[in-house]
């Protein structure tokens, strides 16, 4: 009797330990940690200097002109019947809402600020989160994301298939039919065109450059920097105007940063919201979920063995 | 066919109840990582709307792994140790047995991809996703002809 239950307790305390060994070698755990280390680019967005002039969005436009699609059409046409055609070529002028030709847009609300019923606005486009779901669970691997990480979409490797979209707590992509490599696989049974969002002007900041909206804002609302200071800016502003920031933990961490001299509950409650128009909810980690799991990948294989070897040793034991 | 099987060999029953149905789920979340069973009404089916839903079939899929990792192990143990000398692996079992470890391995890189600040190259991203499904779809038909034919993952020694 004593000898079975040494055994058990042997498996069983040997097993915890090894599960705790291998929970704490999960690959990632420590990156978690060291958050903001990573050189990663964010942006501060100050809602109380927007004046909702439109340079920015103006300035995205004609930077990213040359990234815009240019659909041939008629488009081939796409089965089962329920596929949906995303068609933005004959509305490029369209400016109120995120579309394929349209990255960044402003966003109108009011609110009651100091008791006085006041409008503010905000440029709004990818939030370009520290894990990005439209990247990391694309199944092409056509959203890559950078060193910086700034997270875009490989126009030339994008099918449209739209989960990237569908994953987005934002909904941020938007698709354009009738472009893409889809056209030259299986247009009609698979893919549907090509997703498009902000890319945070990526190749102007490999030459060094500002993203085309920062260098055209003459109000000066937007920074960018590394996440770390622009983190540590936002809470000095918040402090000091007993305001509030939106993006710092939201989806797990973005490098989009908005200070709000009201909370953002409030700003969420009066902008409208749709496909395009983006919200400001409270978004909780949408990759953590599953990511957490991969601690129980490392401990199965362990107990997998324990119990392979246990039932070694009750065999053994019986036949003896 | 096969000898008598000796005792005490047979594989703990609930182990060949989970795995085909490990297996099962895992190919119906894993193929639901791309945008299809929306498209092609899959979803539709009353009682498969989650289908349509990425993080539920990932999260499902997940699960799966960690299911298949214990049952993969304790299958891969039990057989060195218990077996070896009363069966070994056939032909066909070699095959899926090697199918399985590339998705099992490309499947454990994907997972830590998808980790943050874990970057990979563009190319090494795209080679991986299509590795693991490419592997899939011959451990599926590997499965499927193997089925048909009748033909055993071991092979009983004669004694």
């Amino acid at each position: 009797m004593s000898a079975s239950i040494s055994r058990r307790m042997f498996l069983k305390s040997g097993l915890g330990a090894a599960a705790a060994a291998a929970a704490s070698a999960v690959p990632g755990a420590h990156a978690l940690a060291a958050a903001d280390d990573r050189g990663y680019l964010a942006t501060l967005i100050d809602i109380r200097k927007c004046i909702g002039c439109e340079a920015c969005v103006e300035a995205c436009r004609e930077a990213n002109a040359a990234k815009f699609p240019e659909p041939a059409k008629p488009f081939p046409k796409m089965y089962p019947p329920r596929v949906k055609v995303s068609d933005w070529s004959e509305k490029r002028d369209v400016s109120d809402r995120l579309t394929p030709y349209n990255w960044l847009f402003i966003q109108h609300t009011t609110v009651k600020l100091n008791g006085e019923d006041t409008e503010l606005t905000l440029p709004r486009r990818c939030m370009h989160c520290v894990n990005p779901p439209c990247v990391k669970l694309c199944p092409w691997g056509s959203a890559k994301q950078l060193e910086n990480g700034i997270s875009r979409i490989d126009a030339d490797i994008c099918l449209g298939g739209s989960k990237c979209k569908n994953v987005c707590p934002w909904d941020i992509p938007q698709r354009q039919t009738g472009v893409g490599l889809y056209l030259k696989l299986l247009p009609s049974l698979a893919g549907n065109g090509v997703m498009y969002k902000c890319d945070r002007c990526y190749d102007r900041i490999a030459r060094g450059e500002q993203p085309a909206c920062i260098d055209a804002c003459p109000e000066g609302v937007q920074t960018i920097g590394p996440r770390k200071d622009i983190i540590a800016q936002a809470h000095a502003i918040a402090k000091e105007i007993g305001g509030y920031i939106y993006g710092e933990t939201e989806n797990g961490g973005t490098s989009t940063l908005y200070v709000s001299p009201v909370p953002f509950e409030e700003l969420n409650r009066a902008i409208p919201k749709g496909d395009g128009v983006p919200h400001l909810d409270p978004v909780h980690d949408a990759m953590a979920d599953a990511n957490n799991l991969a601690t129980a990948m490392v401990i199965a294989p362990v107990a997998g063995i324990a119990a392979a070897a246990a039932q070694f040793l009750k065999t053994r034991r019986r036949a003896k | 066919m096969f000898e008598e099987k000796p005792r005490g060999v047979a594989l703990w029953q609930p182990v060949k109840t989970l795995y085909p149905l490990t297996l099962f789920f895992m190919a119906l979340t894993g193929f639901g990582q791309m945008p299809i069973y929306n498209r092609y009404y899959m979803s539709d089916i009353p009682g498969l709307g989650w289908l349509a839903d990425f993080y539920i079939t990932r999260n499902i899929h997940y699960i799966g792994a960690v299911v298949l990792l214990g049952l993969a192990s304790y299958v891969a143990l039990d057989f060195i140790l218990s077996r070896r000398r009363q069966a070994r692996l056939s032909a066909s079992g070699w095959v899926r047995a090697a199918l399985l470890t590339a998705i099992v391995f490309s499947g454990g890189l994907i997972v830590i991809k998808n980790f943050p600040y874990v970057h990979l190259s563009d190319g090494c991203i795209i080679a991986l996703d299509l590795f693991h499904l490419a592997a899939v779809m011959a451990f599926l038909t590997a499965n499927l002809v193997c089925l048909i034919a009748k033909k055993e993952w071991k092979i009983f020694s004669q004694k």
